[in-house]
């Protein structure tokens, strides 16, 4: 079983999930919440949002985020996937998700998710990850600021060195 | 040359600290090989033949006399004595064990170098024009702009795991010495017919199995929006880059697949919509960093040196050095000064312990301390005063590195070859050697003129043969190193990939056929002529029946 940390404020915490994965040819609960596919958010989104449940949408790594743009409003969640933690198209959609679409629910890293890349990921808007269960919280916590300065802007909104240097930050 | 800040320092000291606790993470278990490999590419560490070999950033080429010293040490400490100075301009240790790594990572940090992003699907070192600075034909000084993509690609969060490496280079001359446009971004700095600077920008190049030279898709950008047009280019390849084969991952495979003109509007439309206001680099920054790289204070000099000129007069070999190595400098009296790390019967690119130190000292004494690699695995020193070149002759033939062959036959590029590397199929250094040694007659030498050899062991390309005008390749044939030669290619302004000749020759044959193109060229050449415009001129048929005539 995976387990979750969440990112509040400063600090990651352990936290239960309010959520669970919902396959495509399941049955909806009647209430709660539930992580669907973006092909069963696109035939079922309204219906299961009208039954009250809080719906988050997992987007696989050749999901567009654009196809959510409308409806990011009414999501409490996104979940870009990384199919290995190699393959960084999840950058890309947590970013546009926080900079373009201006998203403020949930943004939460799923799949083969390591301590190694999390720093990258808080940086890129995401602020929830599904780790293994074995994965040690207080190591995790240590890896969040391995670095004390960043040199560009992000999701993030963490001051850039050039915003530092500036005495802006 | 840039100076860090305590913000720089803070970047590569935490960088080293961090991959410190990796490698212990690693040694202990906790981290798998999978999941270490990733890290310890992107800190320049690689698994070879017989060790670990370390490949250390020399940022856009630039080094200071003190960052070449602790080179010389890392050398002398951590490896058998020398460093490999590579076509990324970057220098490579080939005996580094996984569990030095760490304190040799500290030594670096303490002369502000590091091996971050030396390797790894992320953006690599940027290559500049090692004439930077020293030039009149420049436009604008590369080193500048590079160093903002420096920092800008340093652990970028959303570009750090991208298809496949990226390679940018930046130029500002009309003579293109960076090979821009076989990078995955090829940035040419150029004026506005308003006078405004901006960027040719050029996509899509890379040498392996299959060769592009990059297109262009804008022709003029602004150059206060680099940093956003940038981060456009890569979010398109970062989205759309394939992933399911390494072979076909790199961006010069997007851009051929959507074709130049659907990929630059890709990147318009991602561009459009991008915050550049947060993006781009605040002009108070760019000022910043300019001012970093601080005034060198040039004397007023005459243009000609009463002393070199009695020098040379003489010394018929500083005659050849200055004829062969020398380039005009942007300030009368001065001179760039190139030095060959091509010495024939050495291997090229390498360069020992006591040679870096002494080209640290003669940096030091005569050259406002500075050092450039060249993407052709030469060393530069880029503001010497005429008056001293005789000395700096004496310092480099000292330890020999006199070798008066820069872009001539015996200056080589060779890779690492099966002599080091796991994926080679044949050896390059032995055939470097073979040809720069059939060429140690320095009359013969001069009188064919430039011919740049680029030989690569094997269908990966980091020899750059498809760009060689006499381009050599490494094939396995049936367990025997054979070599495929190419023709025609050029990484310069006047870029093309070369022609393959005809069937591959046992390793015995290269030198000969070497020998029978370059005869062929000195019966065919017009005056002024260089094999290239030769062959250009003439096609492929005169070359390819002087090799392969006999075999008939």
């Amino acid at each position: 079983m995976p387990k979750l940390f969440k990112l509040q404020g400063e600090a990651l915490v352990l936290v239960e999930d309010a959520f669970m994965a919902l396959a495509d040819d399941a049955a909806a609960p009647n209430a709660g919440g539930i992580i669907v596919s973006l092909s069963r958010f696109q035939a079922d989104g309204e219906a299961l949002l009208a039954a009250g449940l809080k719906v988050g949408v997992r987007l696989e790594v050749t999901d567009r985020v654009e196809d959510l743009a409308y409806d990011l409003a009414c999501l409490a969640l996104v979940a870009p996937v990384f199919p290995k933690f190699r393959d960084g198209r999840a950058y890309s959609a947590a970013s546009l998700l926080r900079e373009r679409y201006g998203f403020t629910g949930e943004v939460r890293a799923v799949g083969d998710v390591l301590i190694d890349q999390m720093d990258l990921m808080r940086r890129c808007g995401f602020d929830a990850f599904e780790v293994a269960d074995t994965a040690d919280l207080d190591a995790w916590t240590g890896a969040l600021r391995r670095f004390r300065h960043v040199y560009q802007g992000a999701a993030d909104r963490r001051a850039p060195a050039f915003a530092e240097r500036a005495g802006e930050a | 040359m840039y100076r860090y800040d305590a913000i720089d320092q803070a970047i590569i000291d935490d960088r080293a600290r961090e991959f410190r606790d990796q490698v212990a993470r690693r040694l202990s278990g906790e981290l798998t090989e999978d999941q270490f490999k990733p890290l310890r590419l992107m800190n320049g560490l690689y698994l070879q033949l017989h060790a670990y070999m370390l490949r250390v950033a020399i940022p856009y080429g630039t080094l200071s006399a003190d960052q070449l010293r602790k080179l010389a040490f890392i050398a002398r400490r951590y490896d058998k004595g020398y460093g490999h100075f590579t076509t990324r301009t970057n220098v490579q240790f080939h005996w580094t064990k996984l569990h030095e790594a760490p304190d040799i990572l500290d030594a670096l940090a303490e002369a502000q170098l590091h091996a971050i992003q030396t390797s790894g699907n992320c953006i690599r070192n940027t290559t500049a024009d090692p004439y930077a600075g020293a030039t009149a034909e420049e436009i604008d000084d590369p080193r500048i702009w590079s160093e903002v993509i420096r920092q800008w690609s340093t652990l970028h969060p959303e570009f750090t795991y991208l298809p496949r490496k990226f390679k940018i280079a930046v130029t500002a001359s009309a003579k293109d010495r960076t090979a821009a446009r076989m990078h995955d971004i090829g940035l040419k700095l150029r004026r506005s017919r308003e006078g405004e600077l901006g960027f040719e920008v050029m996509v899509g190049g890379g040498l392996g199995r299959t060769p592009y030279l990059a297109q262009t898709i804008r022709e003029h950008l602004p150059a206060r929006h680099l940093l956003s047009y940038l981060t456009a280019v890569l979010r398109v390849y970062n989205r759309l880059g394939r992933r399911d084969n390494i072979y076909k991952a790199r961006i010069k495979i997007l851009v051929a697949s959507l074709g130049a003109e659907a990929f630059a509007e890709q990147v318009e439309a991602e561009w459009a919509l991008l915050d550049k206001a947060a993006l781009d680099l605040p002009a108070l920054e760019l000022a910043r960093i300019r001012t970093a790289f601080g005034v060198l204070d040039f004397e007023n000099l005459p243009a000609q040196s009463k002393k070199l000129e009695a020098a040379k007069a003489a010394d018929f070999g500083l005659g050849r050095f200055v004829r062969n190595n020398l380039a005009a400098h942007k300030r009368p009296g001065y001179s760039i000064v190139n030095i060959s790390l091509k010495t024939p019967g050495e291997v090229p690119g390498d360069c020992s312990a006591d040679q870096m130190e002494a080209i640290a000292d003669l940096a030091e004494t005569y050259g406002f301390g500075e050092i450039r690699v060249t993407h052709a695995q030469n060393l530069v020193l880029p503001h010497v005063k005429l008056d001293d070149v005789p000395a700096v002759y004496a310092g480099l033939k000292a330890v020999g590195l006199a070798a008066p062959n820069i872009d001539l036959a015996s200056d080589i590029i060779a890779c690492p070859g099966l002599d080091y590397c796991a994926l080679a199929n044949a050896r390059a250094i032995p055939i470097a050697q073979a040809i720069a040694t059939r060429f140690s007659d320095q009359a013969f030498l001069e009188k064919v003129g430039e011919l740049k050899i680029k030989i690569s062991g094997c269908i990966n390309a980091c020899g750059h043969h498809h760009i060689g005008h006499i381009g050599i390749l490494g094939v396995d044939k049936k367990g025997e190193e054979f070599y495929q030669l190419t023709l025609g290619g050029s990484g310069a302004e006047d870029a093309s990939l070369g022609e393959v000749l005809g069937p591959a020759l046992a390793a015995d044959r290269v030198v000969p056929a070497i020998d029978a193109l370059v005869d062929a060229y000195l019966t065919e050449r017009k005056p002024g002529e260089r094999f290239l415009d030769t062959y250009r001129r003439t096609g492929v048929s005169v070359f390819k029946d002087a090799v392969y005539a006999e075999a008939v």
